[in-house]
């Protein structure tokens, strides 16, 4: 008899444990999100932000209970693939993404990876958020690609023009990495200073990516004697070389770029020969950043060890993904939803400070509302810190 | 024209001692280590690490390279390569167990050191300038001076040394070496930790100049490739040789060709196919192997 209870009892116990494991199992569906970039190479940082601001952001929202759509609490779940910067890795990772059901997806970081996804994105109903500059990727009939910070053809002329008025800069050199990415933006940023009044004296010197003495490479363009030197479409690799190489050549003039960079690196890289250059920053600054922006900080540098000050950018295009399908839940699984929204969509800004809003922009560049609205921080670089130079907004 | 002999002559410096572990390695064992330039950018982590993160002397940085690279070839030669080589006669399985090993090596370098790009401050500050036709900054000169130093070392330890001169006698023909009495399997363990070494040393020295990243490890494989087919696979002299070779032809093509975009790769690449069409085996390699 007694053994029988025993028997019972233990029974019941376990099919009660097995019930709670069960309740404890049966926790919030899950929302996955793809991220196809670089995470390895020389522009390794620049994917590897975009991950690890998703994760950190990610692994926030599932902490807290997870992120509420229409009443339905979700956890977030990031499914990344490296693309190498390779075209052809790129559009694999898409067509992963698309075999996980995925229909928002972050990445890929470079031009050529954005514009050879595109086909894959668009036949599998996938909304993509590139950081990648092409034009026809953003302008109809392209409808999924949405640019996840400011373009180089918007911030440069911002930038030259600020130099113009204030440095007295006249003449202009550019230098680019023999790759598709920095050729046009060299392209683009040389039209650009000439349509302002700008001098191009020197617009055809490149580099190998692998290149391990700049100083050859930079000669003829520093015998040229620009005023502002732009390192067009420059990784944050190769940026802290060219900008030693230029100052112990005897550059004395202003070094810029319209790519964000990396403090540490170019602290580790060039020192205070790197002081003045200006970059475009991560879009938050000590005076726009919210408790929100700094708690962000905080568990990202708890997570991986050391912050990007590029994942201020990086931060908001989950936080776009997410506040866009909430503000319509059709579009969970429904990107036609999501593309009817992103035209009256607007939420508060959670990482600045103020009234600032979500929303998304693009009508004077691409006709059409197809890039999230960040603000264009532009930073100069001064003692191993991004000091903010001035900030604009990009429509 | 004095700028452009210096930027070759320092290039050729760097190139030649990247070349030369790679070419030793082949010449000893055969084997085509593809892992080649991830051991250079591990030995640029592991200097990283100790001069700029636990904020030691650069030499101290250097020697840990030098020394764990050292350790690392050896451990890869005896617990890798030699049993694939004792039991496959094909040449393509120590080619793949190389790439394999690049592979591996990117991931850990990736896990042990991260994604971004690193650099330690500058060991010598300021730069030689001749009234503006030659500028080399010092620290650049030292790199140069000792990387000409390490070469001249190697060859004085190849030439005179009994070490050297048993490798050697491997390179030559492997099976009269053993039957001479020359111990094969330790003096091929020797010569692989050497060749690593030399590539931890060159990225030690180079982290300096051009910082270190993950993805630099491809690239310089194959330049370093490059370079002992100008020079002749498995020569030493043959590596010096394609090492400055390559560093001028890249000085004067960056100079020259600079107007007409980035064509000095292309020019290099095609006159190394028309190069290697009359002499497949290089400047200073055999036509038998």
């Amino acid at each position: 008899m007694l053994r029988r209870t025993l028997l019972k009892t233990t029974a019941l116990a376990a099919v009660a444990s097995f019930a709670m494991l069960g309740t404890a199992f049966a926790e919030n569906p899950v929302l996955k999100i793809g991220f196809v970039g670089v995470t390895s190479g020389p522009a390794a940082a620049w994917g590897t932000s975009n991950q690890r601001s998703m994760e950190t952001r990610a692994a926030w929202i599932n902490e807290t209970g997870g992120y509420d759509i229409a009443g339905t609490k979700y956890d977030v779940q990031i499914i990344s693939f490296d693309d190498q910067k390779d075209p052809k890795r790129a559009i694999a990772g898409m067509e992963q993404m698309a075999q996980e059901g995925i229909h928002y997806v972050v990445g890929p970081n470079v031009d050529d990876g954005a514009a050879a996804v595109r086909p894959v994105a668009e036949q599998n109903a996938i909304m993509y958020f590139p950081y990648a500059f092409p034009k026809e990727l953003y302008t109809a009939p392209a409808s999924n690609a949405v640019l996840g910070m400011v373009a180089n053809y918007q911030s440069g002329p911002a930038i030259y023009k600020y130099l113009m008025d204030n440095n007295g800069v006249k003449k202009v050199a550019f230098v680019a990495a023999n790759e598709s990415d920095p050729l046009s933006q060299r392209d683009s940023g040389s039209a650009a200073a000439k349509a302002l009044g700008l001098e191009v004296v020197s617009d055809s010197v490149t580099y190998q990516v692998d290149t391990t003495d700049f100083t050859p490479v930079l000669l003829p363009v520093i015998q040229a004697a620009p005023d502002l030197l732009v390192l067009s479409g420059v990784s944050p690799a190769n940026a802290p070389q060219l900008i030693r190489s230029a100052r112990e050549l005897g550059f004395a003039g202003l070094i810029s770029t319209e790519t964000a960079q990396d403090a540490a690196v170019l602290q580790e890289g060039a020192g205070e020969l790197a002081n003045g250059f200006i970059s475009v920053g991560g879009a938050s600054t000590p005076e726009l950043a919210s408790d929100m922006m700094k708690e962000f900080v905080d568990r990202y540098t708890k997570m991986f060890g050391e912050y990007n000050d590029e994942s201020n950018t990086k931060v908001y295009a989950l936080e776009y993904i997410l506040a866009t399908i909430a503000a319509n839940p059709a579009a969970l699984d429904n990107v036609d939803e999501f593309k009817a929204t992103m035209d009256t969509f607007e939420a508060p800004n959670p990482y600045m400070v103020g009234d600032a809003k979500l929303k998304y922009v693009g009508m004077t560049s691409f006709g059409q509302k197809r890039q999230v609205s960040v603000p264009l921080v532009v930073n100069t670089f001064k003692d191993g810190k991004f000091e903010t130079l001035f900030v604009a907004q990009v429509d | 024209m004095e700028q452009i002999l210096a930027n070759g002559l320092y290039l050729g410096a760097q190139y030649a001692l990247i070349a030369l572990g790679l070419t030793l390695i082949f010449s000893l064992m055969n084997v085509l280590n593809f892992a080649h330039g991830q051991m250079y950018v591990f030995g640029g982590f592991v200097t990283y690490t100790i001069v700029a993160q636990w904020g030691m002397p650069f030499i101290v940085g250097l020697i840990a390279s030098a020394v764990m690279l050292a350790v690392m070839g050896a451990l890869i030669e005896v617990f890798l390569f030699r049993p694939v080589i004792r039991k496959s006669k094909r040449d393509e399985s120590t080619m793949l167990l190389a790439a394999g090993i690049a592979f591996f090596l990117d991931a850990v370098i990736l896990l042990l050191f991260g994604e971004k790009q690193r650099g330690v401050p500058k060991i010598v500050n300021g730069v030689f300038n001749w009234d503006m036709r030659l500028i080399m900054p010092y620290d650049r000169i030292l790199i140069g001076v000792l990387a000409i130093a390490i070469i001249a070392g190697f060859i004085a330890l190849m030439q005179y040394s009994k070490t050297g001169r048993a490798m050697r006698a491997l390179a030559q023909d492997r099976v009269a070496a053993q039957l001479m009495g020359v111990d094969v399997d330790r003096y091929s363990m020797i010569g692989f930790a050497l060749g690593a070494m030399l590539a931890g040393l060159v990225g030690g020295l180079l982290v300096t100049i051009t910082g270190v990243n993950l993805g630099m490890g491809g690239p310089t494989s194959v330049k370093a490739f490059m370079m002992i087919m100008i020079g002749g696979a498995g020569v030493i002299s043959g590596a010096i040789a394609g090492g400055f070779i390559l560093g001028m032809m890249e000085s004067i093509g960056l100079t020259v060709l600079a107007v007409y975009g980035d064509i000095t790769y292309l020019a290099i690449f095609a006159s190394l196919m028309v190069f290697l069409a009359f002499r497949p085996q290089g400047l200073m390699g055999k036509p038998w192997g």
